[in-house]
């Protein structure tokens, strides 16, 4: 497997109010490799988003190294990395550059010298990606918060990126938005072997990860495959994580006595435990 | 009444006047303005607002449309005319009224203003109904792009026009909702002396100011990440495609011109 991103180490303080300094992320490493799909939850404050600034270059570590696609990033190969990563952000608004949905997936290629000629197809695929692509002509505020997200998505597509950033993009949205923001990457990462790093405090949305980092304080606290990250349910919540109501129902009625096998991620597998639980005695 | 209003509005249409390329509509209007200076005459002044009725047929604006947003400009004009038959006192006496004298001068100049005034506003009116906000930007990026060798930063004064018409809305919808997030805490906007009422703005526009900023920063930051790094080296997404009916404007404008020059002179 090709390696995409790697943390070594990687620590990163901020200059608090009363002069002195605040640890936001310390000693954190990671590795993500090509078409993985890497969830990184952590409660408000635990350091997540200063990570995802510190994988695009906009903050550089003081102790430790971020590599992107095997190069230590650095001043010189910001730009080039930066136009190989796809970012989406929190605040569905404050990221739609353009005055329409093709002028802002086009945004990107237009920065980065892409002839017109090139442009044209490149918009209109990656808006077909999305299922956006009758919406060319919409304006910003006649579209939804999923929609803009979306828009948002195929503006970082129409790079052809290897890595999609995805930091907090879901968490302003309604549920339904959040739904169509996540199938919607579900599906591309099927088709495209695209890899995922999306940054979250919804373990909904790490169900779908193939490795998920639990952040805490600036710290690594967990790291794992979801199953075995969710089997620490009681850690989870106390640092403010919400488990996913099937692995909630699922511990509750562990804790009620009632004897049911492995740990349940979605409704499914535990509904599938739940009517099968009595026929093997 | 903000809905009513025209002026500066953009509604789409496909006709003559939609299709031609903003940068010779800019052009057209911009050297249309001067060329109204040279009207002096009753001929002139027919044949300009002649000119302008027939641009409103081509662009097929609907005359009712049109006036009834353009109300209070209307308004405006009337006053002046008026204001031009009281306090001009040259020529032949034409009325006597009790204290009411109007002088032929009077109702000439009036008039010869009023359909100065009334011509430039619909021409620039037309101008924005039948433009989007986004290709009078483009258009005049372009034309103004000769005047980058004297340092004027052309591209980025049109990024700003354009970020700035893309967040209108948006800013639009958060004072509203500041508006009645405040409403709700008991803020009362609508009484009270003028003095109260600007001091109860204040509650609106800090939040207003704060998260414009926050919004600021938020899209610098998405900017950057999306390879935003000036105007050096940008290819461009829209393009402009100057075509034979923006020539033909053009030609109709030196003909018009001529026109003018032929026709003024004496009364």
């Amino acid at each position: 497997m090709k390696e995409i991103l790697s943390l070594d180490h990687v620590s990163f303080s901020y200059e608090a109010e009363d002069g002195g300094t605040r640890r936001a992320v310390d000693d954190v490493s990671f590795t993500v490799n090509d078409g993985e799909w890497i969830a990184i939850v952590g409660h408000n404050g635990s350091g997540k988003s200063t990570l995802a600034k510190l994988m695009i270059g906009l903050l550089f570590p003081e102790e430790g190294k971020v590599k992107v696609f095997l190069e230590e990033l650095n001043v010189d190969n910001l730009w080039e990395i930066r136009s190989d990563i796809g970012i989406v952000f929190q605040n569905p608004d404050n990221q739609f550059v353009g005055s329409t949905v093709q002028d802002d997936v086009a945004f990107a290629l237009e920065n980065n010298g892409i002839p017109f000629e090139e442009m044209v197809p490149r918009v209109h695929e990656s808006l077909a990606q999305v299922n956006m692509e009758g919406f060319l002509d919409h304006e910003p505020h006649h579209l939804s918060g999923g929609q803009k997200q979306r828009v948002a998505i195929a503006g970082a597509l129409a790079m052809r990126p290897k890595l999609l950033i995805l930091d907090e993009a879901t968490s302003m949205l309604d549920p339904q938005g959040r739904d169509e923001v996540i199938q919607v990457v579900d599906e591309l990462k099927q088709t495209t072997g695209l890899t995922v790093i999306s940054i979250t405090h919804d373990l909904e949305e790490v169900l779908l990860a193939d490795k998920v980092v639990v952040m805490n304080s600036g710290k690594m606290m967990l790291t794992g495959k979801p199953e075995e990250i969710f089997a620490h349910g009681d850690e989870l919540e106390s640092i403010g994580l919400d488990l996913p109501f099937a692995a909630r129902l699922s511990r509750s009625l562990r804790q009620a006595g009632i004897a049911i096998q492995g740990e349940h991620m979605t409704e499914e597998e535990l509904v599938n435990e739940l009517w099968t639980s009595h026929f093997s005695k | 009444m903000l809905e009513k209003m025209i002026f500066g509005r953009y509604v789409p249409g496909d006709s003559f006047v939609h299709r031609l390329d903003p940068r010779s509509k800019l052009l057209f209007v911009f050297l249309f303005i001067v060329a109204v200076f040279l009207a002096n005459n009753t001929a002139t002044y027919a044949l300009l607002l002649a000119f302008t009725l027939l641009v409103i047929f081509i662009a097929r604006i609907r005359l009712y449309f049109l006036f009834n947003g353009l109300k209070p400009i209307l308004f405006l004009i009337i006053f002046t005319l008026l204001m031009h038959f009281i306090f001009t006192k040259e020529g032949a006496l034409l009325i006597d009224w009790k204290f009411i004298k109007i002088y032929e001068e009077g109702v000439r100049q009036g008039i010869y203003i009023s359909i100065r005034f009334l011509v430039l506003v619909l021409m620039t009116t037309i101008l924005t109904l039948t433009t989007s906000p986004i290709s009078i930007t483009d258009g005049m990026e372009t034309l103004l792009n000769p005047l980058k060798r004297i340092k004027l930063p052309v591209h980025e004064l049109a990024l700003m026009m354009s970020i700035s018409l893309r967040f209108i809305p948006t800013l639009m919808d958060e004072t509203d909702k500041i508006l009645k997030a405040q409403l709700a805490r008991g803020s009362d906007l609508t009484s009270g002396t003028i003095k109260e009422r600007i001091r109860a703005v204040v509650p609106l526009l800090v939040p207003l100011f704060v998260s414009a900023f926050k919004r600021a920063e938020d899209l610098a930051i998405a900017m950057e990440v999306r390879g935003y790094r000036g105007g050096e080296g940008r290819t461009r997404y829209r393009q402009l495609d100057w075509q034979w009916r923006d020539t033909l404007i053009i030609i109709i404008f030196i003909i018009l011109v001529a026109a003018l020059i032929w026709l003024r002179g004496g009364r």
